[in-house]
């Protein structure tokens, strides 16, 4: 129970409970609780409670914001209503990725929240792309943050505001109390369960984990650690920056198609988007299932006829599906779902066929 | 605490001598840190094993690991209710969670291995950075 990192404002509360702790991005942050598998398993059922307290928030303001958010990020910034959210991505010339975010715009400010892991490269990018009349605020040690996911997650946030969460769609944000605190939260999440996501200056760190805690008693609530917020999101088909996207892979290749607007506006990267798309894809990340009890993980070689053409990128044992599930990056010819592949896990070959993602898809949001 | 009856290898095996023959598992410090275990390949009866080589692989949930033998043998009897109940290392790691016994080939090996107190050190520096 000892990692180095930097601490978020719950740490001490990780530490009471005897959380298993890493290093992630710096951060030392609890790996598992009691078990990856049974935290994991809580959240599909019930309700967990997750610290990201580690992800970056970065406030845009200024009268220009709204062209610089356009010109920084894929997705169309301009459709987003006050308080609406919206999952995007920045990206090179070159169409490689800095980060995937969320991008919420609020009353005085747009609000991008990010992967810890690129939190000062995202600023700096950002620096680096300023416009006149524009100011970026990097906000992240002066921002908690607590997850609450699962099906019964509004069940518990119910009891600890009076803001109409019934009225609170999948990826809107409101602005209220939560057990007397006032701030920002949002329906929105990374484990395709219905969730929130609640952002509060770090001294209300305590109180707020401890009244969640009470709440969710009779649901049974259980802090879930990053293990199972990784194999939540895997099963959701979630890329993972650093794993199944990078600075290496274009929003084309990885399947995020959906969010890069070539039509709609001018952004950074988008040329170089265009011509990718102009002469096709050459590549494109897949879901992969594997047969038998074995478990894939990143690096392993996949082969298509005894020749490897991909890497894995994300692997795990699913344990709501209990089979391996992984995603991984094949050429567009050998992308199509039911394609037979091989994946090498540690030198046997195991078989495998091209899957439809999310993987799971009996989440509660909607 | 952990058991004083057992000998430690610096890769989190223990070993449990009786006569010429030794029971082998992991841990609870190594389980621990595994987390969930999923699935444990084991080797079969009669395969030698040598001494600090991997003679059975535990994947858990967020890693694959290999074991290390702590002495040379034969295998002489591996544990068959891993393969139902992978769990049962994490459970019961010095007890239902044994993985293998061995035929110890050379007493003197054992020599090569720490000690209870030893093993404490150890697992205290590896938590302490």
């Amino acid at each position: 129970m000892s990692a180095k990192g930097k601490r978020t404002p719950f740490y001490e509360l990780h530490a009471k409970v005897g959380a298993k702790m890493v290093n992630f991005a710096g951060f030392a942050m609890p790996i598992y609780y009691r078990s990856i598998v049974a935290e994991h398993r809580r959240v599909r059922s019930s309700v967990g409670m997750f610290d990201l307290s580690h992800m970056g928030e970065i406030e845009v303001r200024g009268p220009e914001a709204l062209q610089f958010v356009q010109k920084v990020t894929t997705n169309d910034a301009s459709k987003l209503a006050l308080y609406q959210v919206q999952y995007s991505a920045m990206c090179y010339p070159n169409g490689g990725i800095v980060d995937d975010l969320l991008v919420y715009r609020l009353r005085d400010c747009f609000l991008f929240v990010v992967n810890a892991s690129n939190i000062e490269k995202d600023f700096q990018w950002l620096q680096e792309n300023l416009e006149e009349d524009v100011e970026v605020k990097n906000r992240s040690d002066q921002t908690a943050l607590l997850a609450i996911q699962g099906p019964r997650a509004r069940d518990v946030l119910a009891k600890l505001t009076k803001a109409n969460l019934n009225g609170l769609g999948y990826y809107w944000a409101t602005e209220g109390e939560v057990d007397g605190v006032r701030m920002l939260f949002s329906r929105t999440g990374y484990t395709g369960e219905d969730g929130f996501e609640l952002y509060f200056p770090p001294h209300y760190a305590s109180q707020l984990w401890t009244s969640v805690v009470e709440a969710g008693r009779e649901y049974g609530i259980e802090p879930i650690g990053l293990g199972a917020r990784d194999s939540l999101r895997l099963e959701m088909g979630y890329c993972l920056y650093g794993n199944d996207i990078d600075r290496t892979t274009t929003p084309l290749e990885a399947g995020l198609g959906w969010i890069t607007k070539l039509e709609a506006k001018d952004f950074i990267g988008k040329e170089a988007l265009l011509d990718q798309k102009e002469k096709g894809i050459k590549r494109k990340l897949v879901g992969i299932e594997l047969e038998n009890n074995s478990f894939p993980r990143k690096g392993y070689p996949i082969l298509l006829d005894g020749k490897q053409q991909g890497t894995i990128t994300s692997g795990i044992f699913s344990p709501s599906l209990n089979v391996g599930i992984a995603m991984g990056y094949l050429p567009t010819e050998a992308s199509a779902l039911g394609t037979k592949v091989q994946v090498e896990v540690r030198g046997k070959m195991v078989e495998g066929r091209v899957v439809k993602r999310p993987f799971y898809t009996y989440g509660s949001h909607r | 605490m952990v058991p004083d009856d057992l000998r430690y290898t610096k890769k989190h095996e223990w070993i449990k001598v009786n006569g010429d023959q030794g029971t082998v598992g992991i841990t609870d410090y190594a389980q621990g840190e595994l987390g969930d275990i999923v699935f444990v390949e084991l080797p079969t009866k009669g395969k030698k094993v040598e001494q600090m080589k991997p003679f059975a692989t535990i994947e858990a949930v967020k890693a694959v690991s290999e074991l290390y033998a702590p002495v040379s043998g034969e295998v002489l009897e591996v544990n068959s209710q891993l393969t139902d109940k992978p769990e049962l290392i994490n459970s019961d790691p010095y007890g239902e969670g044994w993985i293998i016994k061995l035929r110890i080939e050379d007493p003197s090996e054992l020599e090569n291995l720490l000690s209870p107190a030893d093993y404490e050190k150890l697992i205290e520096e590896e938590e302490g950075h």
